[in-house]
């Protein structure tokens, strides 16, 4: 039971934007999938809703293929910055179309939604902002009953009032109605307690895999005097460096060493999501310090 | 209950370390119903799971107990369970730092136990 993704290399134009990527996708969680802009996150799940197909490797579900595959393709649901609506259609009637498609389409609660977000169903598509076209675009995504929603840059345009509104959806539609959940998004620290599982997507491969406890169970920030936090951290896995006057901040990725002491000048802090994925992404060699 | 989360500790601790607080403070009385984990969920935005083991962590140390269907209630005695388990922890919590932050300052032990004598006439 999950969506399984095997040696997928995606190339375009020879240059390789995803290469030998293997992933698992469970049922029922709540994922968040973070890269850099241009990292691939965007291909990456093109390529599991058969909107793009790889240069190799599968993607299945429950071990059936989801290429042109009516029957698994039905039980996922991609919702992505391409606007695939006729601008003259008025959103009534595209909610109708999409019932039409999807059989148990949550009509009710669309609605529902359409009066918190203040979105007037008898406008067109065309006349929308920005942000309401990205909020159009949320309803239908938590109103399909498929069981793998894939939500590409879920907040674009929406201000701050209509993200929490959408964070609050989101968590209400979850637990009425469990079913998975993927998130794209830069804005890390805003998801970062929703999510119960990350992907981080750089170099064309996954290089965090896990869940979000898990991960932060072993991102530490060491701070003191230069030479205190270099003595200390010697041997770790340092995946960044701040410094001020003579004061470090080395950031740690993995294990520290539990019999070395900690000089009194050293203290040591856990990394929030946002860090840990700014200093593992940061341009430079980053992937040789990923374990 | 107040919920007031920082970034940098695990949120799933923060979740046992709120409710724990609340029932300590009385917030939430020995027999009563805590906040459920989808209403947790919901409220503060926190993943349904990572609030389910913040709880278990309370379940586990036996200040909440499960009654199937209906919902979390917090276990009579929990309240003494906190405190004594802060009595035990004072030392380390608390006792430790003052000394060694009196240390830094050159507050001699003396003067350290004057200051605690002042502490307890004013408050």
């Amino acid at each position: 039971m999950s969506i399984q993704l095997q040696a997928i290399t995606q190339q375009f134009h020879g240059q390789s934007v995803l290469d030998n990527l293997n992933l698992t996708i469970e049922p029922k969680k709540i994922y968040g999938l973070l890269g850099r802009n241009g990292a691939g996150k965007s291909t990456l799940l093109n390529i599991i809703s058969d909107r793009l197909f790889p240069t190799s490797g599968t993607a299945t579900l429950d071990g059936e293929t989801l290429h042109d595959n009516d029957h698994t393709l039905g039980r996922l649901y991609l919702m992505s910055e391409v606007n695939m609506y006729n601008d003259r259609s008025r959103l009534k009637r595209l909610l109708n179309s999409t019932a039409l498609f999807y059989g148990a389409f949550d009509r009710d609660y669309a609605t529902q939604l359409a009066a918190k977000f203040d979105l007037n169903l008898n406008q067109r598509f065309g006349k929308l902002s920005t942000g309401y076209r990205t909020i159009f675009k949320l309803i239908v995504a938590l109103c399909v009953p498929a069981d793998y929603i894939f939500l590409d840059e879920p907040v674009l345009g929406l201000d701050a009032n209509h993200r929490e509104l959408f964070y609050q959806a989101l968590i209400d539609s979850y637990t009425e109605r469990p079913r998975t959940f993927v998130i794209s998004t830069h804005l890390i620290e805003e998801i970062a307690n929703l999510i119960e599982h990350v992907f981080i997507l750089d170099q064309h491969q996954i290089i965090v895999n896990g869940s979000v406890s898990d991960i932060l169970d072993r991102a530490y920030m060491i701070t003191g005097p230069d030479t205190d936090v270099t003595g200390y951290t010697a041997g770790l896995n340092v995946i960044g460096q701040d410094h001020l006057g003579g004061i470090t901040a080395n950031y740690v990725y993995g294990a520290l060493e539990d019999d070395r002491p900690i000089p009194d000048t050293v203290t040591i802090e856990r990394l929030d999501l946002q860090k840990l994925f700014v200093n593992l992404t940061n341009a430079k060699e980053a992937t040789t310090h990923v374990n | 209950m107040q919920f007031n989360f920082n970034s940098t500790e695990p949120i799933y601790l923060q979740v046992a370390d709120q409710i724990e607080e609340a029932i300590f403070a009385q917030s939430f009385a020995e027999g009563e119903q805590v906040p459920s984990t989808t209403e947790i969920s919901k409220e503060f935005h926190i993943n349904p799971a990572t609030v389910l083991k913040g709880m278990n962590i309370l379940v586990d140390a036996q200040l909440i107990e499960k009654r199937r269907g209906v919902g979390m209630f917090v276990v009579p005695g929990a309240q003494a369970k906190i405190v004594e388990k802060r009595r035990n922890q004072f030392y380390d919590d608390y006792v430790k730092n003052l000394v060694s932050e009196a240390r830094k300052l050159h507050i001699t032990k003396q003067e350290l136990a004057q200051l605690i004598e002042r502490g307890f006439t004013t408050q």
